[in-house]
């Protein structure tokens, strides 16, 4: 039998391992974003919360890791792109009748409109935050740049506490199937793991969802100042 | 009689892959609760072809679920509602008096349809063909017991061989991916010491040719394991995304 095959990053399992560990590392930094962020549970006048900033804004492995995660946002959103198109050709006429909740959840049939949720929502985020912080570093004014009281003028308005809430709800979604399909396509499969691996993507999902929330609804309802 | 039932049949007919096709209401009377679905589709023909219209093609050839030949999809789904059956298994007891069922065929860009219900699945043949097998000399069958396997790698290699090539998967996934019919017949040889001679060069070719057939690429949603007649695990699938990556890093 010789080998007639293509690159290994142009066929279908080659994409699909690169959606899946983008997507992986895109979790990764929920991770941490989520934990800094969380600061702000404090209640201490976003005392510790804009050190955390800081220590953000400055750390240089930290602006590296920025520009990684910008280009790996990039490549997951292209590709699932890609993919999208591709998936589309493969069915040129439609069915008139098909029963898609008798074999699979709504939510894993949706993740390119989750995924484009997403990233509107992530364009408002970034406008209210990220574009300060930047105009800040490179103005040379980020040592006074105080990012927890630009968090409590954000949520007071009831609109972006909607917008986030929003934008989390398709978070969450976009986890719930993102997380395990994600070990699927790595080759993470086995009976004896299959649980742990359903289980804590199903608790991540809606555990880092859930304190993400809680932060613009804190703070519109007054109970962090 | 008592129990029988009258249905109404909405049908796509199309005359060639070049014509558009459309759905057509036929009634159907009297129909046995122990019918087949394919039997109540004979019984529909022979009122057509009495009549003298044109019956309706569809596929089918061993009537006990395991030729793979019967595609139809049965109100949005592959062979109907019941799990784990072929169209032919699929009993008229499955649905009640005054049902509307809307039957069509399986809808890919590399399945096109030939006339009516029929599709064309020599796709899935032309990935076969290139590395569904294993190249050996044929003569005696050897010892059994020459070459010891592990139960557990048996029983896998096995349940994987049980895929009847019948498309269901390719059929329902949204993205018309075949990765649950090609992971079968990868994991069927790779789980086996006779298959992993050929293993890496087999899941190479066997995946260049789904992808160049037009078969969508998989998301994962699971929709291929719970139609499939066979019961095909998803581990099929984890377990040639594990080969298909080795055997590229080798
Ligand atoms: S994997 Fe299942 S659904 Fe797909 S072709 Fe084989 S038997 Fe049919
Ligand atoms: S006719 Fe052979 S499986 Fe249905």
């Amino acid at each position: 039998m010789s080998n007639t095959s293509t690159k290994f990053i142009q066929s279908s399992l080659g994409k699909k391992l690169l959606m899946g560990l983008t997507g992986l590392f895109l979790i990764s930094f929920l991770i941490v974003h989520c934990l800094l962020n969380s600061f702000i549970f404090l209640n201490d006048g976003g005392i510790l919360f804009n050190e955390g900033a800081q220590f953000m804004a400055n750390n240089p492995i930290i602006r590296i890791m920025e520009i990684v995660l910008f280009f790996g946002l990039i490549a997951h959103a292209l590709q699932a792109l890609v993919l999208t198109l591709q998936n589309n050709k493969a069915r040129p006429v439609k069915y008139t009748v098909k029963d898609g909740k008798a074999n699979s959840k709504w939510y894993s049939r949706s993740m390119g409109i989750l995924g484009s949720l997403l990233l509107l929502f992530l364009v408002v985020h970034l406008s209210h935050f990220w574009i300060d912080t930047k105009a800040a570093q490179f103005d040379g004014t980020i040592a006074e740049h105080n990012t927890y009281l630009e968090m409590i003028e954000v949520f007071h308005n009831p609109i972006n506490v909607a917008v986030y809430l929003l934008g989390i709800l398709a978070l969450a979604y976009h986890l719930l199937h993102g997380f395990p399909s994600a070990f699927q396509t790595m080759g993470w499969n086995h009976p004896k793991y299959n649980g742990l691996i359903k289980k804590t993507g199903t608790l991540f999902s809606i555990i880092v969802p859930l304190i993400f929330a809680a932060m613009p609804v804190a703070i519109f309802l007054g109970w962090i100042k | 009689m008592s129990g029988h039932m009258n249905l109404t049949l909405k049908i796509w007919r199309q005359k060639s892959d070049k014509e558009k096709g459309k759905l057509v209401t036929y009634p159907v009377q009297n129909i046995s609760p122990d019918m087949s679905f394919l039997e109540m589709f004979d019984v529909l023909n022979e009122q057509l072809i009495t009549k003298g219209d044109e019956p309706i093609a569809f596929d089918h050839d061993c009537r006990e679920g395991i030729c793979g030949m019967c595609s139809m999809y049965i109100n949005g789904r592959p062979h109907g509602p019941k799990r784990g059956v072929t169209t032919c298994q699929l009993h008229m007891r499955s649905f009640k008096d005054g049902d509307t069922i809307v039957v069509e065929p399986w809808r890919a860009a590399a399945f096109p349809v030939i006339k009516d219900l029929t599709v064309d699945r020599s796709a899935f043949d032309r990935v076969i063909a290139k590395g569904g097998f294993i190249s050996v000399n044929t003569g005696n069958a050897q010892d059994a017991n020459n070459i010891p396997i592990p139960k557990t790698d048996a029983d896998a290699a096995f349940e994987a061989a049980a895929c009847i090539g019948c498309g269901a998967c390719v059929a329902t996934c949204k993205n018309s991916s075949a990765m649950l019919f090609v992971s079968a017949k990868v994991s069927q040889l790779a789980l086996l010491p006779q298959g992993r001679v050929e293993a890496t060069a087999r899941v190479k070719n066997m995946v260049a040719q789904m992808d160049e057939e037009g078969f969508g690429n998989c998301s994962n949603t699971g929709a291929c394991e719970v139609e499939c007649p066979k019961g095909i695990s998803l581990e099929n699938i984890a377990l040639m995304n594990r080969e298909f990556f080795v055997a590229n890093i080798k």
